[in-house]
Parts: C-alpha cells; structure tokens; sequence
C-alpha cells in the first residue's frame, strides 16, 4: 500500500474512460470511409492509443519500478521476434529461386473455393 | 495467517504485484503470439476478408465498450481502496464481475448465432483463429471474474487490500488484449 496521503483520482479515471469511448467511436466509424488508409489509422492506430492510455491511467506502468518495462518490453521483443522470424516463410509462397508447392496448389485450389464461397453469400444476401 | 510472500519483497515491490507484471509477461508472448500468426495469416490470405465480414460489428462494438467501462470500475476500485473504502471497493469488483458477465453473454449469443449460421471452428482458418483468440480471451474474463470475486470479498473486511489494484492490473489486461483483438477480427473486413 502506498505510504503517502492518497488523492481521489475519479474524475481523472473517468475523463480518460470518455476518452476511450470517444476513440472506440472514432475507430468504428473510420473504416466505414472505406479508404484503406483512413481504416488502418482509425482501426489499428487508435488501438495503440487506447492500449496506451489504459496502460499508462489505469495500469500505472509508467510509475513502476524500470525492470518491469524491462520484462515487459523483453516478452513484447520475443514475440516481434517470433513475427519476423516466421513471417517471411508464412507469407511469401514463391521467391527469384523456390516455390511452396505444397503451399500454393491448396491455396489455388482454396482461393477458387474461397471465390465461390464468396459468390454463393453474396448472391444469398442480395 | 499471511502467505509468506505478502509480508517479504525481494525486488522493492509488493511481491504479489511483481507476480502480476510476470503474469502478464508471459501473456504478452501467448496472446501477441496467437494475434502476431493471425496477422501473418491474414496478410497472404485476402479471401480471409470475405469470412470477416460475418461478424458483428455493433456486437464488438457493445462488448468493447462493456469491457472499457468494467476497466473504469476496477480503476475505481482501486482508488477506493487507497482511500480506505474496502466497501466501496468490494462493490465497484462487483459491478466489474458485473461487466465480465455481461461481455460473456453477449459473446455467447454471438457465437450461437454464427455456429447456427454454419460459421464453426473447423470452417476455415478465420474461423479457427476467431474462435480460438476470442475463446482463451474469454476464459481470462472467466478467470479474472473468479479472482475478483474473492478479492472482492476479502477487501469489504479489510483484508489483503493490496490485491484490489493486483486484480484490476490483471483486469486491465484483458482489456488490453480485447482492445487488440476489437479491430483485427470486427473493423478489419
């Protein structure tokens, strides 16, 4: 418990959860512009945001002692490490001098699937 | 009777905060893993976009802000008990359990509606990873309601307090995680 005379922080709490819900509005809304761009800003970079005013408001991190943001930033560099360790195997399917076969037959055969799934679902909801 | 581990610290802080921070250490490596693949998988694989597009926009939406809102309560929680309101902050769990209900009805309505709808875990890569990242999302909420119950409880009689903000930081978490999850699977169609 900490030793010093605690303030009441409601309407700190409460005007950051405003904040939340006003990004939670604005990440809705954006993708419905339908521009790619205006969709991964509102989308992906108002979560970073949100992620990081609850964090910092709510979570105290920022007040922890630093190896705690050490542990933290450590697991977080483990698992961007996992990403790009793997990603270039998962995401590409040829190169200047290899192919996947066994990756890109199913995913021919799966994309024209995928395609007429999509077909079908459409012309079910129209 | 204390556990030990409450009345030592080997690292100038509460032992059970430290533990919490561990916690979700290694939290960060499941679910950022789980939600690191599904991007991968996601990016070459554009017909995924079609599958998306059958959940539920204003459903996430409800369940974001249930869960943002059940993050404020916990907070509050917290600063009541650093006020020295165990009471108030038993009650303010309880409206966070509350909110932990809630999302897990509604998510259980949702997907009751999309396995009706032909939609299961097997149907396609989506669907295996939404299933499976909103499946161990939901039973951290379920695990999260059972702590703070019992914080809850210990808190309106004044006992181990410290544990009101080790509950929320676990709370918070999960939120976090949703936070990430919101987009990837609801506004990315």
């Amino acid at each position: 418990m900490s030793e010093h005379v605690h303030e009441d922080h409601t309407k700190h709490y409460v005007t950051i959860w405003v904040i939340l819900l006003v990004l939670l509005a604005i990440s809705v809304m954006g993708p419905e512009l339908n521009i790619k761009i205006v969709t991964l800003i509102t989308a992906f970079g108002v979560a970073v945001v949100k992620a990081w005013l609850v964090a910092k408001n709510f979570m105290h991190v920022n007040v922890q002692p630093r190896y705690v943001l050490y542990l933290l930033g450590t697991c977080l560099a483990f698992m961007l490490l996992f990403f790009t360790g793997v990603a270039p195997d998962v995401m590409k399917h040829d190169g200047n001098n290899w192919i996947k076969p066994e990756v890109q037959i199913p995913l021919s055969r799966g994309a024209a699937h995928e395609a007429e799934e999509a077909a079908l679902h459409s012309g079910e909801h129209h | 009777m204390q556990p030990i581990a409450t009345t030592r610290s080997s690292a100038g802080i509460l032992t059970g905060r430290l533990g919490v921070w561990w916690v979700l250490a290694s939290e960060i490596v499941i679910f950022g893993g789980l939600l690191a693949s599904y991007i991968m998988l996601r990016i070459s694989h554009a017909a995924w976009a079609v599958e998306a597009s059958y959940t539920s926009t204003p459903i996430g939406t409800f369940n974001t802000f249930v869960l943002l809102t059940s993050s404020l309560s916990a907070v509050l929680a917290h600063n009541a008990m650093e006020l020295g309101d165990g009471k108030k902050a038993a009650r303010l769990l309880h409206y966070t359990i509350a909110g932990g209900g809630l999302f897990l009805c509604v998510k259980a309505y949702e997907w009751a509606g999309e396995i009706s709808e032909g939609f299961t875990i097997s149907s396609s890569g989506f669907w295996s990873f939404y299933y499976t990242a909103t499946g161990i999302h939901a039973m951290h909420v379920i695990a999260g309601m059972i702590l703070m119950a019992i914080v809850a409880r210990d808190a309106a009689k004044g006992l181990n307090v410290h544990r009101v903000e080790l509950v929320g930081i676990y709370w918070h978490f999960v939120d976090l995680v949703w936070i990430f999850l919101f987009p990837l699977v609801y506004i990315a169609k």
